[in-house]
C-alpha cells in the first residue's frame, strides 16, 4: 500500500514519518515512536485507555488515522511531566489510590489533564460525567473521582496563590 | 552508635509495616505512562502473529486454502492444524484434565474457535492475510443450552470422545457429558427434606460472563536457537506453571524456558489459563527463528478466552417452621463449552462449589455437579473469586431469601438465627470445609445498624403503600448479602494444578548495608504486590518497606509458585513471606547474640532490632546486624543473611462479609438508582487498609456490572451477541456507584500474621446484595425468582408479568 508523509509533534517533538493512509494514531505512537503510554483496551472508542491529547482535545487515538493528526500537536502521558517527575494530578492518582493495574492511568490521567482545563472546578458529577469515555476494571472510580477533585483544589490554590 | 533517639513510635513508624495505608510503590512509573505490558515489548525482527477465527458455533471444516494468504509480501507463515500435528501440538491438554484443539482439527466447536495461525511482518499485513485464507465450512447443528446437552438426540459435539465412558473425573453418561461431581449425604437430605416442616425449591441461574481485563491477553515468544532458549513474555497469572506447562508440551528442558509476567493489565482469572495463542507464538517462533507477539483485540477476548459462571443451579432448601434450616441440596447443570478448560485445583471439577451452604449452620446438604459440552468458548475461570465461590454464595444467598418468602419471615432475622455461631469455629460444614474462623453475627448486626436496617422496611412498606394509592411509580429494594468465601488455595495434601501442590513462596536476601530484595512466587496484576508484600516483611525483619524491593514474575529468578488468583496471594506467598522473614529474624538473632557477648536466649526483638533482655540500652538493629553477616567472621554462622519458605498452607482461610445494596427502581422504565451500598469487610489481619478499600470498590464494581446488565450472551446458533464493549456491559464512571466500607477483624488462626486475603469478596458479597435488592422491591407483588443480569429491560420484564404496568 502506498504511503504518505506524516509530519506532526509528539510532546513538544517534531516527528516526520511514512505511513499507510490506513494507520491508526495508536499504532504509530507505540510501534513507530516507541512512545507506549497510551494503551491499546478496546479499538472502538469505548475504553479510552489510548486516550491523548490532539490539538487541545482529548481524542481516543484507537480510532483516529495518522493521517488525521498531520500537522497536529499531540500530547500523551509522557508529555505530561518532565521524565521522572510527577504533576499534581499525578501526584493526587497517587495519593488517594486512584489506580490498580495501572493499564487505564495513562488514558485517565490524560483526559482528566484536559477536563480540568475545560473545567477547573467541577463537582464530582461533572467529574464522573467528563470521565464517562474511560474505562476502569479495577477502582470503580471512587478514588480516580477523589483523586480528580484534589487535584483540581490543589490547582486552584496554586493559582490564587501565585495571583 | 547504638543511638536511642527515636522513640519506638518513631521506629515503627518509619518501618511502614503491617496496618499502615502506605502509598503504592508501582503507581510512580504506572502515572507517568513507564509501566511496562506485554505489547509494550518490542525485539529485534519481532513478528506478528493472529488467528483465523471460525464464523460458526458447530461446522466441519472442507478445506482450508492458504495460497492467497501466503502470496501476500509481507506473509511469513500461516499455520494449521496440519502443521501442528508432526508436532503433537494440534491439541493441547486443558488444566481440567480435558483436551482442547489448539488450530481446529477437522472441525469447530464455538464461534471464534482458532483456526489457522497468520504470522506477518506486522498487524497490518496480517489482518489483510486473514482476509486471504480461505476456509470452507460444512454447518452442523449447534448446542448452546446446556439444560439440553443431555438430551439423547443432542447433537454430539466432541467426536474425539466418541467411546469414552469415562473422563478425568470419572463416568460420564452420555456423549454430552464430562463429569459428575458429587459431595455430601444425598440420601439423608433428601430424608430431611422429605420430613422438614417447610421446604423452599428454586432454580438460580448464574449467568456466562466474562473477565473483561482491560489489557487482553497476549505473549511474545522468543527462540534463541543459537542458545536453544526459549523466553516466553505473556499476560499470566501463573508463570512457572506456564513454565512447567510449556515444557511438557515442547519438550525443551525446563531450565531452557524462561517465562516472565511483565506488568498485567488486570487478570480476575482471565490470565490464569493457557491458551492457543502462546503455544501458536512458541512453534510460530520455532519456525521462523525470529520473535512473535500475539496480542488478543477485544473480541477475540470476549469470544475465545476465559469465560465466567454459566451455571444452571437448582435448589431445595429445608427448615422447621420457625426458620431453623434443616438441609440444603444443589444440583448444576454446568456449561463447560466445547472443552472443559476450567481453571480449577485439580480434585475439583466444580471448583470450591461445596462451600454453598454459606455462612449457615446446616446440618446434613448434598451437592452433585453435571459438567456438560455445548458449542460455547471453552474457560470457566474464576472471575474475581476462588473457585466457583461466586456461583456457591449467590445461590445460597437466593436460597436464603426463597426461603424467607415461603416462611414469611424477614430475610435478615433468617440469616440471624442460621448463622454459625462464634463459639463453633473451627467449623465442619456439612459439605466437609472447616471453616478456619468468624464472627458473623457482630459483622451482621454493626451492618443492620449502619444502614438503619429498621428504618429502611418501614420505608419500604411506606413506599409500597404509595405505590399501590398510585402515588408513586419507584420501588425501594434492600438487597441482603452475608458470604463465607474459601481462598488461599491450597493445602498440598488435597490442591494441585497439573500435579503440582498449590504451595507459594519467597526468597529474600538483605543486602550489606541493610536494604533487601524479596521475591515471589505470585504476579500481581494491580493488587499492589510491591507495596503490601514489602509491608508483611517490614514488620517481620525490621527493615523499613522503601528499603525493599519485591518482584515477582520472572521465573529465572523467581521461585516456584502457582501465581495469583483466587486470592491466594496473601493467603499463600503472604504467608511464605512471613516465613521467610522469620528464618532471616533467627539467624540475625544468632549474629547479634554473638555480637553482644550474651546467649541469644538472653535477647528479644523490638520493632527493628534485638535487645538484651533487661538492659534496653543494649541492642543492635537489623541494619547493624546485616552489616555484620558479610563484613565479620562469626563463629558457627555462614556468611550473609538469606532465607527461602516454601509455604504449603494447612488449611484455605475462610474471610466474610455483610453487604446491604438500597435501591430505587422505575417500574414503567426499569432504570435502577443504587441509593447505598454498604460493604463489610473481615479479611482477618489488615495489612494495607487503602488498598483493602480499593479492592472493595473495584470488586464491587464488577459485582455491579455482573448483576445489573454484564452478560456474554450467545443466540440459539451460537453467534457472540455480546462481542465488543458496545454490548458487553462495563461500568463508566457515570453509572457506578459509591462505596461505603466498614470492617470487622478476625484474624486466620493458622495464618503466620492472621491474615485472609480480600480481592475477591466483594463480588462475592456484591452480586447477591444487588440482585437481592432487584428481587426484595419486587417481593411484596410476589416475586420470587428472576434470573440475572438485571438490564433495564428484564426489570421492565418483570414488573410487566407481575401486572404492575396497569
Amino acid at each position: 500500500m502506498s504511503k504518505m508523509h506524516l509530519k506532526l509533534t509528539v510532546n513538544g517533538q517534531a516527528e516526520e514519518l511514512r505511513v499507510e493512509p490506513r494507520e491508526l494514531l495508536i499504532h504509530v505512537l507505540r510501534e513507530k515512536l516507541n512512545i507506549t503510554g497510551p494503551h491499546i483496551g478496546c479499538e472502538t472508542s469505548h475504553c479510552g485507555a489510548c486516550t491523548v491529547e490532539m490539538n487541545g482535545k482529548s481524542v481516543k487515538s484507537c480510532t483516529v488515522f495518522a493521517a488525521q493528526a498531520d500537522g497536529a500537536e499531540v500530547t500523551t502521558i509522557e508529555g505530561l511531566s518532565p521524565l521522572g517527575e510527577m504533576n499534581v494530578l499525578q501526584n493526587a492518582f497517587r495519593e488517594h489510590h486512584g489506580l490498580q493495574c495501572g493499564f487505564c492511568t495513562p488514558g485517565m490521567i490524560t483526559r482528566a489533564h484536559r477536563l480540568l482545563q475545560e473545567n477547573p472546578t467541577p463537582t464530582a458529577e461533572e467529574v464522573r460525567f467528563g470521565m464517562a469515555g474511560n474505562l476502569c476494571r479495577c477502582t470503580g472510580y471512587q478514588n480516580i473521582v477523589k483523586a480528580i477533585l484534589a487535584a483540581a483544589s490543589e490547582m486552584n490554590a496554586a493559582k490564587e496563590a501565585a495571583e | 552508635m547504638n543511638d536511642q533517639t527515636p522513640t519506638r513510635v518513631e521506629r515503627s513508624a518509619k518501618l511502614k509495616g503491617l496496618g499502615v495505608s502506605r502509598k503504592r510503590v508501582e503507581d510512580v512509573r504506572f502515572t507517568q505512562g513507564k509501566g511496562n505490558y506485554v505489547d509494550d515489548i518490542k525485539m529485534p525482527g519481532m513478528l506478528f502473529g493472529d488467528f483465523v477465527r471460525s464464523p460458526y458455533a458447530h461446522a466441519r471444516i472442507k478445506s482450508i486454502n492458504i495460497d492467497a494468504a501466503m502470496a501476500l509480501p509481507g506473509v511469513i507463515a500461516v499455520l494449521t492444524a496440519k502443521d501442528l500435528e508432526p508436532l503433537g501440538l494440534h491439541w493441547m491438554p486443558t488444566l481440567a484434565g480435558d483436551k482442547q484443539m489448539v488450530l481446529a482439527d477437522g472441525k469447530v466447536l464455538f464461534q471464534g474457535q482458532e483456526v489457522a495461525f497468520v504470522v506477518a511482518e506486522n498487524r497490518y499485513i496480517n489482518a489483510d492475510a486473514i482476509d486471504l485464507v480461505e476456509v470452507e465450512y460444512e454447518e452442523l447443528p449447534v448446542l448452546t443450552d446446556a439444560k439440553v446437552a443431555m438430551a439423547p438426540d443432542a447433537p454430539v459435539l466432541r467426536e474425539d470422545l466418541a467411546g469414552q465412558e469415562s473422563g478425568a473425573h470419572g463416568k460420564r453418561k452420555h456423549h454430552n457429558h464430562i463429569f459428575l461431581w458429587e459431595i455430601g449425604d444425598e440420601a439423608a437430605t433428601d430424608e430431611v427434606i422429605a420430613n422438614a416442616d417447610v421446604v423452599a425449591e428454586e432454580t438460580v441461574y448464574y449467568h456466562r460472563t466474562h473477565p473483561c481485563p482491560l489489557e487482553t491477553c497476549g505473549c511474545v515468544a522468543s527462540m534463541d536457537k543459537v542458545n536453544g532458549k526459549l523466553t516466553l513474555f505473556g499476560t499470566f497469572q501463573a508463570p512457572h506453571v506456564v513454565r512447567t506447562v510449556a515444557s511438557l508440551l515442547s519438550g525443551i528442558e525446563e531450565h531452557n524456558i524462561r517465562v516472565v509476567s511483565p506488568d498485567i493489565g488486570g487478570g480476575f482469572g482471565n490470565k490464569v489459563g493457557v491458551y492457543p495463542g502462546y503455544v501458536c507464538s512458541i512453534v510460530a517462533s520455532i519456525v521462523t527463528g525470529r520473535p512473535v507477539k500475539w496480542v488478543e483485540d477485544r473480541m477475540d477476548n470476549l469470544m475465545a478466552t476465559a469465560f465466567a459462571r454459566d451455571y444452571w443451579m437448582k435448589g431445595r432448601i429445608s427448615a422447621t417452621k420457625d426458620g431453623r434450616i434443616t438441609g440444603l441440596h444443589c444440583h448444576v447443570t454446568a456449561d463447560h463449552g466445547a472443552f472443559d478448560a476450567c481453571a480449577d485445583p485439580t480434585k475439583f471439577p466444580a471448583g470450591f462449589m461445596s462451600i454453598c451452604t454459606g455462612s449457615y449452620d446446616i446440618p446434613v446438604a448434598y451437592l452433585g455437579v453435571d459438567g456438560v459440552y455445548t458449542n460455547k468458548a471453552p474457560g470457566g475461570v474464576s472471575y474475581r473469586c476462588s473457585f466457583r465461590v461466586t456461583e456457591a454464595a449467590y445461590f445460597i444467598e437466593r436460597m436464603i431469601e426463597v426461603l424467607a418468602i415461603k416462611l414469611n419471615m424477614d430475610a435478615a432475622e433468617l440469616r440471624r438465627i442460621n448463622f454459625i455461631r462464634k463459639e463453633q469455629f473451627p467449623y465442619d460444614s456439612a459439605l466437609g470445609w472447616e471453616y478456619d474462623s468468624g464472627d458473623y453475627h457482630t459483622a451482621w448486626e454493626k451492618a443492620l445498624k449502619a444502614v438503619d436496617y429498621d428504618g429502611l422496611r418501614k420505608e419500604q412498606a411506606e413506599r409500597v403503600a404509595a405505590f399501590k394509592r398510585g402515588e408513586t411509580r419507584k420501588l425501594l429494594g434492600v438487597g441482603l448479602s452475608f458470604f463465607t468465601e474459601i481462598v488461599g488455595a491450597g493445602p498440598v495434601k488435597n490442591c494441585d494444578i497439573l500435579g503440582m501442590g498449590m504451595f507459594d513462596s519467597c526468597e529474600i536476601r538483605i543486602h550489606p548495608t541493610g536494604s533487601a530484595i524479596a521475591r515471589l512466587g505470585t504476579i500481581s496484576q494491580g493488587q499492589g504486590h510491591a507495596t503490601t508484600f514489602a509491608q508483611i516483611l517490614a514488620s517481620e525483619i525490621g527493615i523499613s518497606a522503601d528499603s525493599i524491593t519485591i518482584e515477582e514474575g520472572d521465573t529465572d529468578t523467581a521461585p516456584y509458585g502457582l501465581g495469583t488468583y483466587g486470592s491466594r496471594s496473601t493467603p499463600v506467598a503472604g504467608a511464605a513471606a512471613a516465613m521467610a522473614g522469620r528464618k532471616i529474624r533467627a539467624k540475625a538473632q544468632m549474629i547479634a547474640a554473638y555480637l553482644l557477648e550474651v546467649h541469644d536466649g538472653d535477647l528479644e526483638w523490638d520493632i527493628d532490632r534485638f535487645v538484651v533482655k533487661g538492659a534496653p540500652e543494649q541492642f543492635k538493629t537489623m541494619t547493624e546486624i546485616a552489616y555484620a553477616s558479610y563484613h565479620q567472621e562469626i563463629p558457627g554462622v555462614e556468611p550473609g543473611l538469606e532465607a527461602v519458605s516454601y509455604y504449603d498452607p494447612p488449611n484455605m482461610t475462610y474471610p466474610f462479609g455483610a453487604y446491604i445494596c438500597v435501591m430505587e427502581i422505575d417500574v414503567d422504565t426499569g432504570v435502577h438508582e443504587i441509593r447505598h451500598f454498604y460493604a463489610l469487610d473481615d479479611c482477618g489481619t489488615r495489612i494495607n487498609p487503602m488498598i483493602i478499600e480499593g479492592q472493595v470498590h473495584g470488586g464491587a464494581t464488577e459485582a455491579y456490572a455482573i448483576a445489573m446488565g454484564q452478560e456474554l450472551a450467545y443466540d440459539e446458533i451460537g453467534n457472540v451477541k455480546t462481542g465488543t464493549l458496545m454490548d458487553f456491559f462495563l461500568p463508566t464512571s457515570w453509572e457506578t456507584p459509591t462505596y461505603t466500607t466498614d470492617f470487622t477483624e478476625t484474624p486466620s488462626p493458622h495464618h503466620p500474621i492472621g491474615a485472609k486475603g480480600v480481592g475477591e469478596s466483594p463480588n462475592v458479597g456484591g452480586v447477591p446484595a444487588f440482585s437481592n435488592a432487584v428481587h426484595d422491591a419486587f417481593r411484596p407483588f410476589g416475586l420470587k425468582q428472576s434470573h440475572m443480569p438485571h438490564d433495564q429491560w428484564r426489570i421492565w420484564t418483570i414488573a410487566n408479568d407481575l401486572g404492575l404496568h396497569g
